[in-house]
């Protein structure tokens, strides 16, 4: 299995804090990896540094072969990243969001035309095409976040929290676009909802206090629990004492 | 090239799709007009040049310039929005790049649009054409200058007053080094310092550029004053883009 995504012992210190803490792990082609922790235990924060935005204390991650620090903007190129809350710019439409994405990324002319609609397709947005961003709703800027990296067809994915704020159809859609493209890419999905790494993952990291205390297919995590259940299994994990856990 | 521009279109756009390029235009307008008409006694003088005019051009400058450049980064910072922005495939330096560019093209349609003083002064004389063509190179250069001061001091904060108030009192200090006040003072205590101080103004190399006199020192010194606080700017988003 191609591996897309390499982190080695990727490190963040704020201060005396250490939010992230020695976090080692791939994901290959095909891999769709749930990355699930409670909040403040460093999964935004990963990710960040995964996408090149924080710099990492010690450690390092490559995209694809490319290093993030030293050859980022190759690195950046294999990566359709959303970023936490899915900010956009309130003030552009859809449309001329997506164009100034595509113009960023090098696409011009008609070819820039072609692939903004084709993101705008897959996240569902026609109807709100010339609408500005300030107007719509919650659900509708996190497909807008998600139709932005999305736009370049990347052979990598990192979602903070996809479907936050979806009601149950949007997060349904979302689920099924992100098992379509899944053989064709290696994808990271942060989430709290549990349901949502047994429909869509294939693999699951659960993190807690910065380290990585299981990695596992999900039906094997919840295995680990007597009841059987994913959502008991990840109480018991993040629960534990820190000796215990690590 | 190509992201740099794409950032430059998306921000120029910008200012117009919010009251704020209009707002900035109007009050611009009306600050040049009212000071060369009455404080600079244009018709009193009575003179074709446009000497008035761009003698307090530098110092609307300094209080408007700073309110075109608070949002370029605060804005981004208070949205989050710097975090989709310096993810994409693009350097800082080009982000950099992109965002002045867009305000320094918008502070050349501001200074386009003050044409009506030149064809006022033409209409009422004939005056040397040559030395206003100067002058307003040296106001474009001035206020390029200013911008790459108000866009680093936007990097510092993500609080668009907090950005303004800096960059203005940043703009002020180099607008003002060559002050008697400032100068007569230095050299009284410290007459290095004096001879620094008049060579750092803006606005004693802006006036040679209103006389007419294009000087190559004082062109090295505008451009390596932007390209100097451009390369503060990159510094600070490397240093504290994600706090």
């Amino acid at each position: 299995m191609e591996k897309l995504i390499e982190i080695e012992g990727l490190t963040k210190r704020f201060g005396a804090f250490t939010a992230v803490d020695g976090v080692t792990f791939t994901v290959g082609r095909g891999e769709v990896l749930g990355f699930l922790g409670p909040n403040g235990a460093g999964k935004s924060t990963t990710m960040k540094m995964l996408a090149g935005f924080v710099v990492p204390s010690a450690g390092r991650a490559r995209l694809a072969g490319h290093d993030v620090q030293k050859d980022t903007v190759a690195a950046r190129r294999m990566l359709g990243y959303l970023p936490e809350g899915a900010p956009l710019y309130p003030e552009m439409t859809v449309r001329a969001f997506l164009h100034f994405i595509a113009r960023v990324r090098g696409f011009a002319g008609s070819e820039a035309a072609r692939r903004v609609g084709r993101a705008l397709e897959l996240a569902n947005l026609e109807g709100v095409r010339e609408l500005p961003i300030e107007t719509l709703s919650k659900g509708f800027k996190r497909r807008v976040g998600l139709a932005q990296a999305l736009l370049h067809d990347p052979p990598i994915l990192v979602l903070d929290e996809p479907t936050d704020g979806l009601d149950p159809n949007q997060k349904h859609e979302v689920r099924t676009l992100i098992n379509q493209m899944a053989p064709n890419k290696a994808i990271i999905i942060s989430t709290h909802i549990l349901e949502e790494v047994e429909a869509v993952c294939s693999r699951a990291i659960i993190i807690a206090r910065g380290r990585v205390i299981a990695d596992a297919p999900p039906a094997e995590l919840a295995r680990r629990h007597p009841s059987g259940s994913l959502e008991e299994s990840f109480r018991a994990l993040t629960t534990a004492p820190l000796a215990e856990a690590a | 090239m190509t992201p740099v521009l794409a950032v430059m279109r998306r921000e120029f756009a910008g200012y117009f799709a919010t009251p704020v390029a209009w707002v900035f235009i109007v009050i611009f307008l009306v600050l040049q007009g009212t000071l060369t008409f009455s404080l600079g006694g244009f018709f009193e003088r009575d003179q074709a040049d446009l000497i008035p005019f761009f003698q307090f051009l530098p110092w609307v400058l300094v209080l408007l310039v700073p309110a075109i450049t608070m949002r370029l980064w605060a804005e981004e910072r208070r949205l989050g929005t710097i975090e989709l922005l310096l993810t994409l495939p693009l350097s800082q330096g080009q982000a950099v790049i992109g965002k002045f560019l867009a305000a320094w093209a918008f502070t050349l349609v501001a200074l386009l649009l003050t044409f009506p003083f030149v064809i006022t002064v033409n209409l009422l004389g004939s005056p040397d054409n040559g030395m206003i063509v100067s002058g307003y190179l040296g106001s474009l250069l001035v206020a390029g200058a200013f911008l790459a001061i108000g866009a680093a001091c936007s990097a510092l904060t993500k609080s668009q007053v907090i950005a303004f108030v800096i960059g203005v009192a940043v703009c002020f200090v180099f607008a003002a080094s060559a002050f008697p006040v400032v100068t007569d003072f230095l050299s009284h205590n410290l007459p290095i310092l004096a001879t620094i101080a008049r060579k750092l103004s803006f606005v004693d190399r802006f006036q040679n550029f209103v006389r007419g006199v294009i000087r190559l020192p004082d062109l090295v010194y505008l451009a390596s004053q932007i390209v100097f606080w451009l390369s503060v700017n990159t510094l600070l988003l490397e240093h504290k883009k994600a706090d």
